[in-house]
């Protein structure tokens, strides 16, 4: 081939591609406005706050803003022995200045998250320190308390001083980071996070393949029934859509509790006895059923969408050329329902690793998820930067799970409706 | 081996689905093994049901259907043995070709080495080597098609069945799959049941043709005899043109009878028609009249052309005749027919064994 392109000109002389995007811009600037206020609303709504969150849980600039002296002066400590008077006296500065404007609180809620026992000691050296006397800061606040003359105390308050952070991250896995700077996990006896991450996963999990039991058939039923039939179906489906989420979860809560229908039911049909009625609510069993029923739709739907797609002269196919019902089911459809298996399995999997009030309701102790968690974090200790920070590892987590999927099945072929 | 007579036997096979209304009633229909029937009919005539009752999908409500002498009612569709082509091909989208072909001979276990040679070979017939390795959506519709004949036929069914196989194909590629079809039955031997709409391609293909109309067959047989003598009104509008009189039997006699019109009166070979008085409709096909006829023909009348359509190889005519003024002729293109011009007096005449007196309907 030639290397030489002869440019093509428009009958009035103009370059062709010149002419075409001319041609073409008008179109396109008009597409972008149409998009534009949904792009601009994804914005602020979405990528901003996630922006933000991620921001929030490495953001430790509170106390490097607390205490500027101190850490200036920490800066030729070398951290085996207690630091010297110069430090002690920038200290003492950066309290004083926190003192007047009433943010030593602040100072020790941050520092009590690096390490337990701050609290008090400070509360103790704001009223000592009114009585402070200039100069020799070092004899003057190790004297208020013995924790202020422990080395260990001092290396906590040098550890705040980078402006980003990890640790949120690690609390969330239930490590930290020890005074000699290596990574370990707490003790045994108090990692909860792990705990909340397994059974998150099992849950979801075990909601997905619940759903994807219990929606299999019906959709089927409802791509396969005459149009007045599958339609009355329809609505039973979505119902549920129709009805607040509060509600419905309440009704389990009625229809699981000790004393409830369903216990009812199997007492009197003699499955259980009377007084040894089974708990089936504020545990797994609780969050398994309402979790199941409430995300169903969501498994539903994208299959149906897919299984009205198949002919069912596929099926008859199937069957003419001799395979048994099961055969020609397990060979000709099942393989054309991946997609909608696909979409519905990720779509129930992610609603279900985020869920939030249901489990809150009826899961009690044992049932509840990593976003009961993040929401306590929120809402509770106020620690926000934590919350974000199992946010984002939540995110991830999805994230990487689309990841896989995309490599196992394809994410084209994924069909949502 | 003599062939069976009653292949395929319906008796007395009734249809409803909804207890009410009868799709098929009465079926009684024999075909011959290794023979090419057709059943055809409007929609809603019960044509596809009987299908799908010999395929087992769907049930009798009364009466019984013989397959090679055994009753298959309680057989269910994947141990009838029967290939079926479908009118959407219903190929199997996530397989290649190969695949859709061995479909049936993995769920019979039959070796693979023998299996393959089974599908070069049925892929052969088709005239789609080389295609074994495609998926379905990247055939054309024709090859597509073909590709379901050859998955029907590849475990050599005994029979075959075909549910408006061609209904999704335009015209060129319809017409040279009908020859394609044919030529396979031909050289295989394989009895087929075939379901169409479409005339031309039932006379076109078949041994036999089954006109259904109502649930009921009305006439079955060879393409020509169905053609130039059908049994009733119904078949004779269904199947090709036709010019129709009504009128009334004014005398019957010696294998002809005399049709007394409105204003005139026709000469009529009496078929369902039996005594003076009955209403009749008289059937007759426009190639078997002629204009200016030199034989002697027993019915000689005077028309005005009322429309001259050209068509290529022939014209068609439309000429107020005897009070109908629908009455189509079709005249061969030749420099013999010149006068024909509209609004010009023309001389026609046709042979009373020709004009069939049927039920008036």
């Amino acid at each position: 081939m030639s290397s030489e392109t002869k440019q093509i000109l428009t009958t009035d002389g103009i370059p062709l591609e010149v002419s075409l995007k001319k041609a073409e811009k008008k179109n396109k600037i008009k597409a972008f406005l149409l998009v534009a206020p949904l792009l601009f609303f994804l914005i602020i709504t979405y990528v901003f706050p996630i922006g933000d969150m991620l921001f929030r849980s490495v953001d430790d600039k509170m106390v490097t803003q607390m205490l500027p002296k101190t850490f200036k002066a920490m800066e030729n400590w070398d951290g085996q022995e207690l630091p010297d008077e110069e430090v002690f006296a920038a200290f003492h500065d950066d309290f004083i200045k926190l003192v007047e404007d009433k943010r030593e609180g602040k100072l020790s809620t941050q520092l009590n998250y690096t390490k337990n026992g701050f609290k008090s000691i400070i509360k103790k050296l704001r009223r000592a320190s009114k009585k402070f006397e200039e100069g020799n800061y070092k004899e003057q606040i190790m004297s208020v308390h013995k924790r202020w003359a422990d080395v260990e105390y001092w290396r906590a308050i040098q550890r705040r001083a980078p402006e980003f952070t990890g640790q949120k991250y690690l609390k969330g896995m239930d490590m930290y980071v020890n005074e000699e700077g290596k990574i370990v996990s707490v003790e045994e006896d108090r990692r909860i996070h792990r705990v909340l991450w397994l059974r998150t996963l099992e849950i979801a999990f075990f909601v997905t393949v619940f759903c994807f039991l219990m929606a299999y058939p019906i959709a089927h039923l409802l791509a396969t029934l005459p149009m007045k039939y599958s339609n009355l179906l329809m609505i039973c489906v979505l119902l549920p859509f129709w009805t607040s989420l509060l509600v419905r979860t309440a009704s389990w809560m009625i229809l699981l509790q000790q004393q409830g229908i369903v216990n009812d039911f199997f007492v009197g049909i003699g499955l259980v006895a009377d007084d040894n009625r089974p708990e089936m609510m504020y545990n797994k069993t609780g969050s398994y059923v309402a979790m199941t029923q409430i995300l169903l739709p969501f498994m539903v739907l994208p299959l149906y969408s897919v299984m009205k797609t198949i002919s069912p002269s596929l099926m008859r196919a199937g069957k003419s050329l001799g395979g048994t019902p099961f055969v020609a089911f397990w060979k000709v459809y099942f393989p054309l329902t991946i997609p909608g298996i696909g979409a519905g399995c990720l779509l129930v999997f992610i609603l279900a690793i985020g869920y939030y009030i249901t489990p809150a309701l009826v899961g009690g102790a044992s049932g509840t998820l990593i976003s009961n968690q993040i929401a306590f974090h929120m809402k509770s200790t106020l620690d926000w930067s934590f919350a974000s920070a199992m946010g984002l590892m939540l995110l991830s987590g999805v994230l990487v799970i689309y990841w896989l999927y995309n490599k196992i099945v394809g994410i084209d072929n994924i069909k949502l409706g | 081996m003599a062939l069976k007579k009653d292949f395929v036997k319906f008796d007395k096979v009734d249809k409803s689905y909804d207890g009410k209304v009868l799709v098929v009633k009465d079926l009684q229909l024999d075909i011959e093994e290794g023979e090419f029937v057709t059943m055809l009919g409007p929609s809603g005539s019960g044509k596809t049901t009987c299908l799908m009752m010999l395929a087992g999908f769907e049930t009798p409500t009364n009466g019984e259907i013989y397959l090679d002498g055994k009753a298959i009612s309680s057989i269910p569709p994947h141990k009838r043995g029967i290939g079926m082509v479908f009118q959407n091909y219903a190929l199997f989208p996530h397989m290649t070709v190969y695949e859709n072909l061995a479909f049936p001979l993995r769920v019979r276990k039959i070796p693979k080495d023998e299996a393959d040679k089974k599908i070069d070979k049925a892929l052969s017939m088709v005239s789609l080597q080389g295609f074994a390795s495609r998926m379905p959506g990247q055939l054309s519709g024709g090859q597509q098609q073909r590709v379901a004949v050859a998955r029907s036929l590849v475990f050599d069914p005994q029979l075959v069945l075909m549910d408006e196989p061609l209904g999704a194909l335009d015209k060129n590629l319809r017409e040279s799959m009908q020859y394609e079809i044919k030529h396979i039955h031909e050289s295989i031997g394989v009895t087929v049941v075939y379901v169409t709409h479409d005339q031309s391609e039932a006379l076109t293909m078949s041994n036999r043709i089954a006109v259904f109309n109502d649930g009921k067959v009305q006439q079955l047989s060879s393409p020509d005899e169905l053609y130039e003598k059908p049994v009733n009104s119904f078949v004779a509008e269904f199947i090709g043109e036709n010019n129709t009189f009504n009128g009334e039997v004014s005398d019957i006699s010696g294998g002809k009878c005399k049709v007394k019109l409105s204003n005139a009166e026709i000469i009529a070979n009496p078929i369902s028609v039996k005594s003076k008085g009955e209403r009749t409709k008289v059937s007759l096909r426009p190639e078997r009249a002629l204009i200016n006829p030199k034989d002697k023909m027993d019915n000689i009348h005077n028309g005005k052309i009322e429309e001259v359509i050209y068509h290529g190889d022939h014209t068609r005519v439309r000429i107020n005749l005897l009070g109908n003024p629908e009455f189509i002729l079709k005249v061969p293109n030749s420099s013999a027919n010149l006068d024909i011009k509209l609004g010009n007096e023309i001389k026609i005449g046709w042979n009373s064994e020709d004009a069939r007196a049927l039920d008036p309907k």
